[in-house]
């Protein structure tokens, strides 16, 4: 039987941990406000840019952009964003199996996949099963500045305007709840032609200064940065979303061991006295 | 007096939405003055203030490049959080390969699907047993 001392030790030891969980967890609950916050900051942006883009659609443009235009694929470019920091439950395991499934899939029909990667958690993964990755981008910190992504998804956009990548895929979680992140895999390129509330019958261009090619060159590589960068701080709300749950309940778990440590402490505690008191009163009875 | 709707944001925040009379702003190609009805123009924008006028009200903010597009109804500046030029992005980029190849020194490039499948199942597989455990209790 376990002495009382052992027993003690080892409650003490959970103690301490659950210390640190619950700080952890109170950590990842105000970050997840403001990591909220910057997502919503970010949105109009990422609104505004669509209305244009779809505008853009709209209007009779002389110059078709390689963004829209359908090859025969032949490899796919995967940009996977995951967290920098573990300790937030299946929230990046979920997401890669996705990215592995969609790869496989893939793979099956003759399209060879390569990966740039946002975070380290990503890069790690990707260290130990292989697979090209062609840019990484981590520590980028609970506040990412979008100019940080900027080379990343460059890197993406050159190889398809090389032609060595056909399509682009952006995989990462998406913010539901506080209780829920759903991990996706969502196309980039080509681009869906966006949808159209109304029909403008008349044929319409804008005026374009300097010139079309270079402005929607440089509208749509914005756009494709935006929604990379939004994919980004929400991925980040998620993380702390996930992490902040992952702590909870590791700090309820620390709290169930200690009450059963407790009670396994004071049965050994009560059977020592017991053991003591029958040996005085043999003691006694024997002289 | 006709207004035409304005809105100035960057991809980190909302810098300004509202109405306005007439709007200045410096586009690639020289300033620009918007009053409502101005003809579909899709300019870049060079850094500089975009100056919102209502009334006699006016105010500015300060945009570091981005594009603007104008309807008739309708101003929208997108703004660059920081000056872009092409020989920055191309730094940026290289800084990301490069750091690809340090992450992945001496790896090869093809990808284990077998393995990749078992490691992800294991992980999945050991959640599943804490939340188990939880359950039961």
């Amino acid at each position: 039987m376990a002495n009382t001392k052992e027993v003690r030790k080892q409650i003490a030891s959970i103690k301490g941990t659950q210390k640190i969980t619950s700080a952890m967890e109170m950590v990842a609950a105000s970050k997840m406000k403001k990591t909220q916050d910057s997502m919503l900051e970010g949105r109009p942006y990422s609104l505004k840019i669509k209305d244009v883009i779809a505008h853009i659609a709209s209007a009779s443009s002389e110059y078709p952009h390689p963004f829209y235009q359908e090859r025969t694929p032949k490899k796919a470019c995967f940009i996977v964003i995951s967290s920098d920091k573990g300790l937030c439950g299946g929230l990046n395991t979920n997401l890669f199996r996705q990215v592995i499934n969609k790869s496989a899939e893939l793979n099956k029909e003759g399209i060879e996949s390569c990966f740039a990667l946002v975070g380290t958690k990503a890069a790690s993964f990707f260290k130990g099963v292989g697979g090209q990755v062609v840019a990484v981008a981590d520590k980028l910190g609970d506040k990412p500045n979008p100019d940080d992504l900027i080379g990343l998804t460059k890197v993406a956009l050159d190889m398809h305007k090389n032609g060595d990548i056909d399509q682009v895929y952006l995989c990462s979680n998406s913010f539901v709840n506080t209780m829920t992140q759903a991990p996706g895999v969502q196309q980039l390129i080509p681009l869906a032609p966006a949808e159209q509330d109304e029909v403008i019958s008349t044929h319409w261009d804008y005026i374009y200064e300097p010139e079309a090619k270079e402005l929607l060159d440089g509208l749509l590589t914005r756009y494709i940065e935006s929604l990379v960068y939004q994919a980004v701080v929400e991925n980040n709300a998620c993380e702390q979303a996930a992490k902040m749950i992952a702590m909870k309940s590791a700090t309820d778990n620390a709290g169930d061991l200690i009450k059963e440590l407790e009670l396994l402490y004071n049965n050994v505690r009560q059977a020592a006295i017991t053991q003591e008191l029958s040996e005085i009163v043999g003691g006694a009875a024997a002289v | 007096m006709s207004t035409i709707k304005i809105s100035i944001v960057s991809s980190s925040e909302e810098i300004y939405s509202g109405e306005a009379t007439m709007v200045f702003a410096t586009g690639s190609l020289g300033e620009l003055g918007i009053a409502p009805g101005h003809t579909p123009l899709l300019t870049g924008l060079a850094p500089g203030p975009v100056r919102v006028q209502n009334g006699s009200e006016e105010e500015a903010f300060y945009c570091s490049g981005g594009f603007i597009e104008i309807q008739p109804d309708l101003v929208t500046v997108l703004s660059d959080t920081a000056e872009r030029a092409d020989n920055l992005d191309e730094s940026e980029a290289i800084k990301a390969k490069e750091a690809a190849e340090q992450d992945l020194a001496n790896k090869d490039a093809t990808l284990d699907y077998a393995k990749a499948s078992a490691q992800l199942a294991e992980a999945v597989a050991r959640l599943k047993t804490i939340q188990k455990l939880r359950k039961n209790q």
